[in-house]
């Protein structure tokens, strides 16, 4: 849950601003960007995903990193991308 | 991998290790405490002490969600559950938290309408797809979750679902630094301070901790070379006679924080007066309440709550070791009777706890690289 998951931003939501679709591990999903309405990310730009809010932007060796951390630690990180990909944001 | 090598690069980390060995002044101990549960995951998933002289000592802090909520918020959790027209969310890592009848997960074998959510945002879905049940989403976690719940409320607010509400237990890291540095139990010299708690509230709210109480603080990533290099940061403080807050982790943390996330925080909750903590008792403003103004949301005044006082399990000594005066395998429960299959306390449920990170990597032992040894010593 406190996991901080790092994702690529892939597009834009056509109609709500605070919404963006993500790829992260392949797995691709909607998040919220609401947090970062100050400084909106674009595509191809990288963000610390909390519980399905963007919650700042990251670089991408950050976010390789990350990523690296996160699938080393097992257990938590595969619930947290099931948990990803079971999310209903919409 | 280049980008992870220059956060892991072995040769940095022994480059570290004898910078650090350097700064200790002969004959002085230091302890210093890692707030984050994460930070507790990093050091032992890379063994990070075998890289610390002997005189330094990482104490492990309360900054692990799950691990801090007291049994009787979990009992109450439970009573709103067992309601007929309530469907209850919550996150994955509370699923397993022990309440005095058994988790959630034992609940929802018992047939029990507790869902696992990702996010707040899925328990928004979930109350649309229900308009005939109430939806309560059990919202835990520090300051990198409750942005979230409070982004949801207001999306809750603005499109009118009426049968979302929130069970409320979101706590604030700072006063319960403060509760560990006015604790009688524990000296310690410094704070390696949390990663991504700090992307929402910044670096500012520690300031009190190197003003008031003269230790520094320093502001960590979650890399293996993020948390030498911090150490080495708190030690270079000491050995100038300095205390002050330093980022490292400035590529993540804004100095200021998340402005937006704290505005949503402030706009849908409020401090209470005083909140339990698991291990560390009543800490006064350290928990957060929904506000009057979305009543209508906050699932303690919507329902009743019995509020009972729990105290843990007699066995279970989490509070010694959240409080960092324990080390998690001098509980007498821990790998025993307590293991992350069956456990008995907190710490050893969540990931970020430190006694399933002890159990997890097996790290009883210290075996010092040399570049650890003191100069002159080998």
């Amino acid at each position: 849950m406190c996991l901080g998951i790092p994702g690529e931003v892939i597009e834009l939501h056509p109609e709500q601003s605070d919404l963006a679709k993500v790829n992260v591990s392949g797995v691709k999903r909607l998040i919220n960007i609401g947090l970062l309405s100050d400084d909106p990310p674009k595509p191809g730009e990288w963000v610390l995903i909390h519980v399905g809010f963007a919650l700042s932007k990251i670089d991408e060796a950050e976010a390789a990193a990350a990523m690296e951390f996160l699938e080393g630690i097992g257990q938590a990180y595969e619930d947290e991308i099931a948990a990803l990909r079971g999310s209903l944001i919409e | 991998m280049r980008f992870v090598d220059e956060f892991r690069d072995a040769d940095k980390a022994h480059a570290l290790a004898a910078k650090i060995a350097a700064l200790c002044e002969p004959g002085r101990s230091y302890k210093f405490m890692e707030v984050c549960g994460g930070h507790t995951h990093t050091i032992y998933k890379h063994g990070l002490e075998d890289y610390l002289p002997e005189a330094i000592t990482l104490v492990h802090g309360p900054g692990c969600p799950v691990c801090v909520i007291p049994m009787g918020r979990v009992d109450d959790a439970m009573h709103l559950a067992a309601r007929p027209d309530v469907i209850m969310t919550s996150f994955g890592d509370m699923m397993r938290v022990p309440g005095s009848n058994g988790s959630f997960f034992d609940a929802k074998a018992s047939g029990t309408d507790i869902r696992m959510v990702y996010s707040p945002l899925d328990s928004l879905k979930i109350a649309r797809q229900n308009p005939d049940r109430q939806v309560v989403f059990m919202a835990i976690g520090f300051e990198t979750t409750a942005p979230s719940t409070a982004m949801t409320m207001l999306r809750a607010a603005a499109e009118g679902i009426s049968n979302f509400s929130v069970f409320c237990n979101h706590v604030t890291i700072v006063p319960a630094i403060k509760a560990i540095l006015d604790s009688p139990d524990l000296r310690l010299d410094g704070f390696l301070g949390p990663g991504h708690v700090s992307t929402v509230i910044g670096c500012r709210p520690y300031e009190f901790i190197a003003r008031d109480y003269h230790k520094p603080v320093v502001v960590a990533g979650f890399e293996p070379l993020d948390i030498l290099q911090s150490i080495y940061m708190l030690l270079r403080q000491l050995a100038e006679g300095r205390s002050a807050v330093e980022n490292q982790y400035s590529r993540v943390v804004p100095w200021n924080g998340n402005v937006v996330a704290l505005k949503a925080i402030g706009e849908t909750m409020e401090l209470r007066p005083y909140f339990e903590w698991r291990g560390l008792g009543f800490i006064s403003h350290s928990a957060l309440r929904v506000r009057e103004k979305y009543a209508a949301m906050d699932a303690e005044r919507l329902f009743s709550v019995p509020g009972v006082r729990v105290a843990d399990p007699k066995a279970c000594q989490c509070g010694e070791v959240l409080k960092g005066v324990l080390k998690p395998w001098e509980c007498k429960v821990f790998g025993t009777a307590c293991t992350p299959e069956t456990p008995i306390g907190t710490c050893m449920v969540s990931p970020e706890g430190a006694c399933a990170a002890y159990y997890n990597y097996g790290r009883m032992n210290r075996n010092r690289v040399p570049e650890a040894a003191p100069a002159g010593q080998s």
